[in-house]
């Protein structure tokens, strides 16, 4: 960088060596500035959680399945999440708002909830959902989905005609693959007719491990 | 370009170790928490509005900015009263400054001394311009003033800043 021209002077390096991360600071001061500034940050970032000045908060939550995102709003869980954070962040930067923060604090009774739940310890989950990013058609498959118990399955068919359209099990295959809430709103109890295991946003072996936990597999054709 | 803005927290993680250092220069350690803050609400608040208003290095600019405007009113609410700047820890820091580089380290302190003593935006510009490592334009920017202008306070808090320490 040239940055520093006629004014780097005896001066400037001084000034640069007394700043606690500058170019002339030793290696051990700058890396106590970055962690002081990331500690410092964190802390803001519950803050803006908790006082409801952020939109969005999220959490990475390690799960027997691997890691998750989730990210809740003001009004509840809104995201689960397999894939990759930043892409998930974007999208929810895109479609809700851009006012996001990493706050593990705030998501804390989530993760909660799923560790009992991965752990066998619980049949239901009691946070409450935040349904925005679900609409239309999508939201009467989901919610018909979401009234699916534990340990049970249904096909496709089913779950549209519970949603209201009986003919249309390929329209609710394509809400349930894009369901928002993965695990929460159970889409891994629906199968394929037959028992046929069907597909899965996090990939089939995840859904069929959530069977298995469930003690649902013996639904599923080898 | 119709670019969605990015999460805030990429925002926060990119420009939190400037911001920090820039108010640790300015207003001292003990305030500079509350002041990064403060900062970064007001930064979050306006944060949706910069869709598609600003390009990638403009935000640090943009950012501090704002910081500079909250160490201004730390300044304020501490009256006229004399403000340590820089790291209060100055036995920690001397300690690294002799390590680092070999020399006497009471010079340091003297010189940020001098800083604090600076007119505000003076100071500003020089904390810019050593800690955040901005081009003149982005400290003109950031005070809210012009490049010339931003160039001639820089260029007279460092002759002050010159004479203090032959002093």
């Amino acid at each position: 960088m040239n940055r520093r021209g006629s004014d780097d002077s005896d001066i400037g390096r001084a000034l640069r060596r007394g700043d606690p991360a500058g170019a002339g600071a030793s290696a051990a001061a700058r890396r106590q500035a970055g962690e002081d500034a990331a500690a410092v940050a964190a802390r803001l970032s519950e803050r803006l959680a908790a006082e409801g000045l952020a939109d969005v908060s999220y959490a990475r939550v390690d799960s027997p399945l691997g890691p998750l995102t989730v990210a809740g709003t003001r009004r509840g869980l809104v995201r689960v999440a397999f894939a990759e954070e930043t892409l998930v962040l974007e999208r929810i930067a895109e479609r809700l708002s851009p006012r996001i923060v990493e706050a593990p604090a705030r998501l804390d009774p989530v993760r909660r909830e799923l560790d009992e739940y991965f752990a066998g310890a619980r049949r239901d989950f009691a946070t409450p959902l935040d349904w925005s990013l679900i609409e239309g058609f999508s939201r009467r498959v989901l919610r018909a989905t979401a009234a699916i118990p534990y340990g049970g399955v249904r096909s496709y068919g089913e779950v549209a005609g519970a949603a209201g359209s009986p003919r249309g099990s390929r329209a609710a295959g394509n809400a349930l693959g894009s369901n928002p809430i993965p695990i929460v709103i159970p889409c891994h109890r629906v199968l394929r007719s037959g028992g046929v295991l069907g597909g899965y946003a996090g990939g089939p072996e995840r859904k069929r491990r959530l069977l298995e936990l469930e003690g649902a597999l013996q639904a599923v054709r080898a | 370009m119709s670019a969605a803005l990015p999460p805030f927290q990429s925002f926060l993680d990119e420009h939190r170790e400037v911001v920090w250092r820039f108010l640790v220069a300015s207003v001292g350690r003990e305030e500079a928490e509350d002041c990064f803050q403060e900062t970064f609400i007001a930064a979050l608040r306006a944060y949706p509005r910069l869709r598609n208003a600003r390009r990638e290095h403009n935000l640090r600019g943009w950012v501090l900015a704002i910081a500079h405007n909250k160490a201004l009113d730390a300044h304020r609410a501490r009256g006229r009263r004399a403000v340590p700047v820089a790291d209060p820890e100055p036995s920690a820091r001397a300690g690294d400054a002799a390590a680092g580089t070999g020399q006497a380290p009471a010079r340091d302190e003297d010189l940020w001394a001098a800083v604090a003593e600076l007119p505000r935006r003076q100071r500003s510009a020089v904390v810019l311009r050593f800690v955040g490592d901005l081009p003149h334009r982005e400290i003109a920017a950031a005070i809210g003033c012009s490049e010339d202008a931003a160039r001639r306070s820089l260029h007279e808090g460092l002759t002050k800043l010159r004479k203090a320490v032959a002093a």
